[in-house]
């Protein structure tokens, strides 16, 4: 074996209750490289890196570090064999400082006192991760609560350093600072294990790339050699369902029309949405792309009512009959239920925390928005048995894998619980939908399923505003795509001749 | 959830530009403290001149706030270390009903010392209770600190009339305790009453607080005060106090960074019980009052947990806010509305005072509701002639209200208060 | 369809029925270390519900607890914690038997002006903890605690003699309130006389199943107790829900001394009863907010306070009822906590098992349970938080940010 190998993977296996993980995965990382781990949302990566970092135990494999055979069964183990690990969801406590952040849990090395806020001096001028050791980290901006948590691993006496998904919540300038740190830092030695799913970036940074799909190693490749598009393929694998519907069901009708839409930070300093207008037509599906927090899902909540905007209009076309020109309703001045009752379906992006009632049961859930309207109810009377007929029906409809409708939705899978979410979305016959990530860590039955639902409903006249991270689905669904960044529409796209490569160029704004 | 979610601030924020104003030089916390100290007993002094109540400052009232305070000050330790850790603590009005039971019963046997002790072992009792519903089984905190409450009150039903009533042949209370010896700094006691005696403004006022704090303390009130700063120092100076903290913060941090959560929770969980149970024996021992009476908490655990809000979840403004409740009802007690009466004088020079102080850095919204509200305190002091003494017994829980109506959003509980935490479930 | 049913009562069933057992054991045990005979003290007790007016007691007194209880529950479906059912019965009840103490109205009317007095003083009481809640973000179980205090020294001030009390003896209380204003009972003869109000509380309770069942608003109600998020996009005004719930929780608190006052006592002493709202808690926690889960609560509560006053003839002290009581409670909401973890693992394996198994899909790893939260920390800002399934306070659980 080579023994210039500062992490092996063997044969690493995990399953949840219903879920499959990984499943035999490989992986060789050598001394003093960035290895990169890619692979799609839900592919495993996070959970392979937990496994490496202790804190989930496999159940079968083994792990090897600098040659020798480990047991990790908390990530203090992992911490003395030299691994740390920047989560994707920074671990840290607002209401302690920076110093405090770092040493806790590594006390025993230089105390809690100066001795120990003078090592976190010298190693934030080493590596350039500098950061005021006595802030209280509540003050702190994304990226240097990114150094924080690096300086945390270092301060360990980390050598290999898993950074999960670091670029996702910063803004290009940020990255381009990151990735200088971390050259920096591989001269001096150290190794890091870079989870993404950005081929750009993992191509920039990398000097190896494992790709990951469902669970499983689907091979090692030289980021010098490999194109875009191979990888892309390695990470989607060919029987991805395609997206692709190309014959054009859109019309001249407007459906949504949202004029210079503004929207402040709760700090009322900045603006968080910047003069957003848009119209989106019946039978069109008009695409957002954009790097996560960019104003995406404030653009959703804003148009949903769920935040104030600070100006703007949203004015919705209820349609008057088959094709004919219905009349406008403003719904600026209306609640969120209003504007469920004035014709808009919203998928949220976030199922379990705006879509669902976890512990109610099923057709419970299928009244969840639609409390004011038939078939769930009649003004202030439920009709629980009508209301236990339609779930029925969009459990059969929908193919919502399930035992019957008085399952709490927490027992459902991921993506049966989704199918149920677009399957109410789509009942209280809207003239509009909005689908925030409606793919997102679901299973690639399921994803067919919600694709194909959206179209069907497309081609009868439906519109939809199309929030997603996933660009081939963008590509894939939209008839127009728009990119928003920094809180404005900055560029338009045609699905039919884009690549993904140049949208995310104009994604980060390295196409201005 | 208890993540730092860095999507939840929209946009992007450059990395340079920090999420706050700039920090700005604050006096450090000692100094602060006896800043706010120093004009409290201003403003008490003033107001016992401008009024002529003397009960205001008298020796009599100091001690008697002293010996008021201890309890709640106690209960309030307990509730800071369960809520430093994460755990909120419904529980320690029943931790401290333990408290007086377990205190009574040794104490009847072996002496205040033992009295002490034996209340703690008990508060401990409703403490580990309280972890194993809360942090093994994840019951919702104020749920089992009301259930605790329950238990505990008809546990020490049961047990008083069991063990107490063939002594003191009543089920309510056990026979008289021996308690503390008091203490009294001399000459310097003596000194100060005399100095106190003849009424000299402002300087009789100090000596008759100074000599309230340094006559007639029992050793329990030593403790009762050096756990303060041994609270701060543990729990913000050492690595035990770090971990327990971040318990509190962000749990699952703490546990990514190798802390064994439950451990630090439930040695939080001991030691306020333990605290809570101490403030029962407090009220056991109290000199006026000496032995177990059913009902003696009277809802000072809380209190206690009132106090710890009214500070900010620090040591340093717990013990303020146990001072200001201990001193009203002090002052209750020695010298009825009329006296608390005149404390609104006092209530609406402070504000006055601090409408100024607002004014004076161009904050004028706080400048004009204080200065309102010192206007109102004035006008109650001018158009009646004594509170009601069943508002007077209440006044630190209208008190709290108000703190809190006016304060809750600049409070900084830990950011875990409250929350169930699972291993690994994140 | 025989397996849905015995599965259903086992998850409703089996953590109280653990529960009480346990405690009842614990008891036993208690009572053999004191050298008393357990077996001959629950036979005593039993065979008391057959004497002189002990039956009619339990009946009347469970009322009371059931009111305290549905109260507490209005509170807790929206994961409102309500500590202060205590302080707005008492006040509730002191302003009523002042009020109807004052006039000698037409019958009927006499007695309703009564309730709706204690109603609007139970709501009302209850509003200032909803609005500081709401407006101010200041958690309701710190605000109704010290509410609670206060309306000691209110309802003190109240029936003072030169406020509006009258000495008797050396009792404190409220003018009576004349026979016009009184809720008239059925008498039983020498078994006594059950409560008028007995049959108001059972309607509340047919009302409470009936709004929270088969209405919008108690859809509503419970859809922002377990997740203000996701009842926000569904269009629900989580802060008007908050307001609502307090509110009526106060107004159904407000009624709690009302079978006693109307139907025993006749005026508001200082010496009136104490507790009850605490009892209610406990009560809505047995009951686990289930209309008839809170009236089995109530009627267990109520023997154990009334057949236990027999034990003193057998040289027990019945103290042993309290004991009771307060290990139910502890032990119940554990119960309810294991009972529900498990039966969530057995749900979704089932559900699992059901469906086909998705290789790699990013279901988040369902072993982390609908995640955790609890009540809003004290004083801070936070929002309610979400519930448990099957609606229950006991579950603690279920923030849905956790799970990915």
């Amino acid at each position: 074996m080579n023994a210039n190998l500062a992490v092996q993977l063997v044969g690493i296996s995990k399953s949840f209750p219903g879920v499959v993980a990984n499943s035999n995965v490989d992986l060789q990382v050598r001394a003093g490289e960035v290895h990169a781990l890619c692979g799609e949302n839900g592919a495993g990566k996070s959970t392979l890196m937990k496994i490496l970092y202790g804190m989930l135990q496999p159940d079968s494999g083994r792990i090897e570090v600098n040659g020798e055979p480990v047991r990790f069964r908390s990530p203090s183990d992992a911490i003395k064999a030299g691994i740390g690990m920047v989560h994707q969801h920074f671990m840290l406590a607002d209401n302690l400082t920076v110093a405090e952040n770092v040493l806790l849990g590594a006390e025993a090395q230089h105390g809690i006192g100066g001795k120990a806020r003078r090592r976190i001096g010298e190693l934030a001028a080493t590596t350039g991760l500098r950061v005021d050791p006595d802030l209280a980290l509540a003050r702190l901006g994304v990226a240097d609560r990114q150094r924080v948590e690096i300086l945390k691993v270092l301060y360990r006496g980390a050598r290999v350093v898993i950074l999960d998904e670091p670029t996702a919540v910063l803004v290009p300038q940020e990255v381009d600072e990151l990735f200088g740190t971390v050259r920096q830092m591989r001269e001096q030695g150290y190794t890091f294990l870079f989870i993404s799913h950005k081929l750009d970036e993992v191509r920039s940074i990398a000097d190896t790339i494992t790709v990951i799909r469902r669970g499983r190693c689907v091979g090692t490749v030289d980021p010098h050699t490999v194109t875009s598009r191979r990888l892309a393929e390695m990470m989607v694998g060919s029987e991805l369902p395609d997206p692709g519907s190309r014959e054009s069901t859109v019309t001249d009708r407007e459906v949504l029309r949202v004029e210079g839409l503004t929207l402040l930070a709760e700090s009322g300093d900045r603006h968080v949405l910047d003069e957003v207008s848009l119209t989106v037509h019946a039978g069109e599906v008009l695409g957002i792309a954009g790097v996560e927090g960019n104003g995406q899902t404030e653009l959703v909540e804003t148009i949903m009512a769920m935040r104030k905007a600070a100006s703007g209009r949203v004015l919705l076309a209820r349609s008057g009959g088959a094709g004919s020109d219905g009349a406008e309703v403003d719904l600026t001045a209306l609640d969120t239920l209003g504007r469920r009752e004035a014709g808009i379906g919203y998928i949220p992006e976030d199922r379990t925390r705006h879509g669902l009632l976890p512990s109610q049961p099923l057709w419970a859930n299928r009244i969840l928005g639609y409390q004011s309207r038939l078939p769930v109810s009649r003004g202030v009377l439920l009709d629980v048995a009508a209301t236990r007929a339609d779930t029925e029906r969009i459990v059969t409809e929908f193919d919502v894998r399930t035992p019957g409708v008085d399952v709490p939705a927490a027992a459902l899978s991921g993506g049966n619980q989704q199918k149920l979410v677009v399957g109410r979305e789509l009942s209280g016959d809207p003239v509009l939908l909005i689908a925030s990530h409606p793919t997102r860590g679901v299973d690639v039955g399921a994803q067919a399923l919600i694709w194909d639902a959206i179209r069907d409903a497309q081609r009868k006249g439906l519109a939809v505003l199309l929030i997603s991270a996933d660009l081939d689905e963008l590509i894939g669904l939209s008839d127009t795509i728009k990119v928003m960044l920094r809180g404005r529409l900055v560029a338009e796209a045609d699905p039919a001749t884009v690549t993904p490569e140049q949208l995310g160029a104009a994604m980060t704004g390295a196409a201005e | 959830m208890t993540t730092v979610n860095p999507t939840a601030a929209p946009g992007p924020a450059p990395a340079t530009v920090p999420a706050g104003p700039p920090p700005k030089r604050r006096l450090p916390g000692w100094a602060r403290g006896a800043g706010a100290a120093g004009a409290a007993v201003a403003v008490l002094v003033v107001t016992s001149a401008l009024t002529g109540q003397h009960e205001l400052t008298s020796s009599g009232t100091a001690q008697a706030a002293l010996r008021l305070l201890l309890p709640i000050l106690l209960a309030g330790l307990g509730g800071l270390w369960a809520e430093r850790a994460g755990v909120i603590n419904l529980g320690l009005e029943g931790m401290m009903i333990l408290g007086t039971w377990g205190g009574a019963f040794a104490g009847l046997h072996w002496g205040p010392w033992a009295a002490v002790l034996g209340g703690v072992l008990f508060g401990v009792l409703g403490g580990l209770l309280h972890a194993l519903a809360t942090v093994t089984f994840g019951v919702n905190h104020i749920v089992s600190g009301v259930a605790i409450t329950l238990l505990a009150a008809g546990l020490t039903k049961y047990l008083s009339t069991l063990i107490f009533q063939p002594t003191s042949h009543n089920p309510r209370q056990s026979a008289p305790l021996t308690g503390f010896d008091t203490y009294s700094v001399q000459p310097l006691g003596n000194w100060l009453g005399t100095v106190e005696d003849h009424h000299t403004p402002v300087l009789s006022d100090l000596a008759g607080l100074l000599r309230g704090v340094l006559t007639g303390f029992t050793p329990l009130v030593i403790l009762g005060l050096v756990l303060v700063p041994v609270s701060y120092w543990v729990l913000w100076r050492t690595r035990f106090g770090l971990r327990l903290r971040s318990c509190g913060e962000n749990p699952y941090a703490a546990e990514s960074l190798g802390v064994n959560v439950y451990r630090y929770k439930y040695a939080a969980m001991v030691v306020s019980g333990g605290l809570a149970g101490m403030g029962g024996v407090a009220l056991v021992l109290n000199p006026g009052q000496l032995g177990y009476l059913e009902g003696q908490t009277g809802g000072r655990g809380y209190i206690g947990l009132a106090a710890m809000i009214f500070g900010n979840w620090r040591p340093g403004g717990l013990l303020a806010g146990s001072a200001l409740f201990g001193y009203v009802d002090g002052l209750q007690l020695r010298a009825g509305g009329q006296a608390v009466h005149d404390l609104l004088y006092g209530a609406s020079l402070l504000a006055i005072v601090v409408a100024i102080a607002w004014a004076l850095r161009r904050r004028w919204l706080p400048s004009v509701l204080a200065a309102a509200a010192g206007i109102a305190a004035y006008a109650v002091y001018f158009f009646t002639d004594t509170v009601p003494r069943e508002f007077a017994t209440y006044a630190p829980q209208l008190v709290t209200l108000v703190v809190l109506a006016v304060a809750a959003q600049r409070l900084r509980p830990p950011d875990a208060d409250g929350l169930e935490y699972r291993r690994g479930s994140e | 369809m025989n397996g849905v049913l015995t599965g259903w009562l086992r998850g409703r069933l089996l953590a109280p029925v653990l529960a009480v057992t346990f405690s009842a054991l614990l008891c036993a045990v208690a009572l053999l270390v004191s050298g008393d005979a357990p077996w001959t003290a629950l036979k005593v007790m039993v065979s008391q519900v057959g004497q002189g007016t002990t039956a009619v007691d339990i009946v009347n007194s469970a009322a009371v607890y059931y009111l305290s209880g549905l109260a507490v529950a209005l509170g807790f479906q929206m994961k409102l914690f309500n500590i202060g059912v205590e302080g707005q019965f008492r006040l509730a009840a002191c302003v009523a038997a002042i009020v109807g103490g004052l006039w000698a109205l037409p019958p009927v009317l006499h007695t309703v002006l009564i309730i709706l007095v204690a109603v609007l003083v139970g709501a009302g009481w209850a509003g200032i903890a909803a609005l500081l809640k709401a407006y101010r973000g200041v958690s309701e179980v710190i605000s109704t605690i010290m509410l609670n205090a206060i309306s000691t020294g209110v309802i003190a001030y109240l029936i003072r003699p030169d406020t509006f009390g009258v000495l008797e003896g050396n009792n404190i209380s409220t003018k009576p309130i004349a026979p016009s204003g009184q809720f008239p009972g059925i008498s039983l003869g020498d078994k006594g006389t059950v409560f008028g109000m007995v049959f108001v509380a059972a309607a509340l309770g047919v009302g409470y199943w009936f709004m929270l069942g088969r209405t919008r608003f108690g859809f509503e109600l419970k859809a922002s107790g377990e997740s203000p998020t996701a009842a926000a996009a569904g269009g629900v005004n989580a802060r008007r829900m908050t307001v609502l719930a307090l509110l009526l929780s106060g107004a159904v608190a407000g009624m709690v001394g009302l079978p006693e006052l109307l139907g025993r006592d006749f005026a508001y002493t200082l010496n009136s009863p104490q507790g009850y709202g605490f009892t209610g808690i406990a009560i809505a926690l047995l009951g686990r907010n289930n209309p008839v889960g809170i009236a089995a609560g109530s009627l267990l509560w109520a023997f154990l306070d009334k057949a236990a006053l027999a034990l003193d003839n057998i040289g027990v002290p019945r103290e042993i009822a309290v004991i009771m009581q307060g290990v139910t409670v502890i032990s119940v909401v554990i119960a309810y906590e294991i009972v529900r973890r498990y039966e969530l693992s057995a749900q979704r394996r089932k559900v699992a098992s059901d469906a086909s198994v998705a290789l790699g899909s990013s279901d988040a790893p369902p072993s982390s349970g609908p995640p955790p939260s609890g009540p809003p920390s004290l004083g801070s800002a936070a929002g309610p938080s979400s519930s448990g399934p099957a609606s229950g306070l006991a579950g603690s659980s279920g923030n849905p940010s956790e799970a990915r």
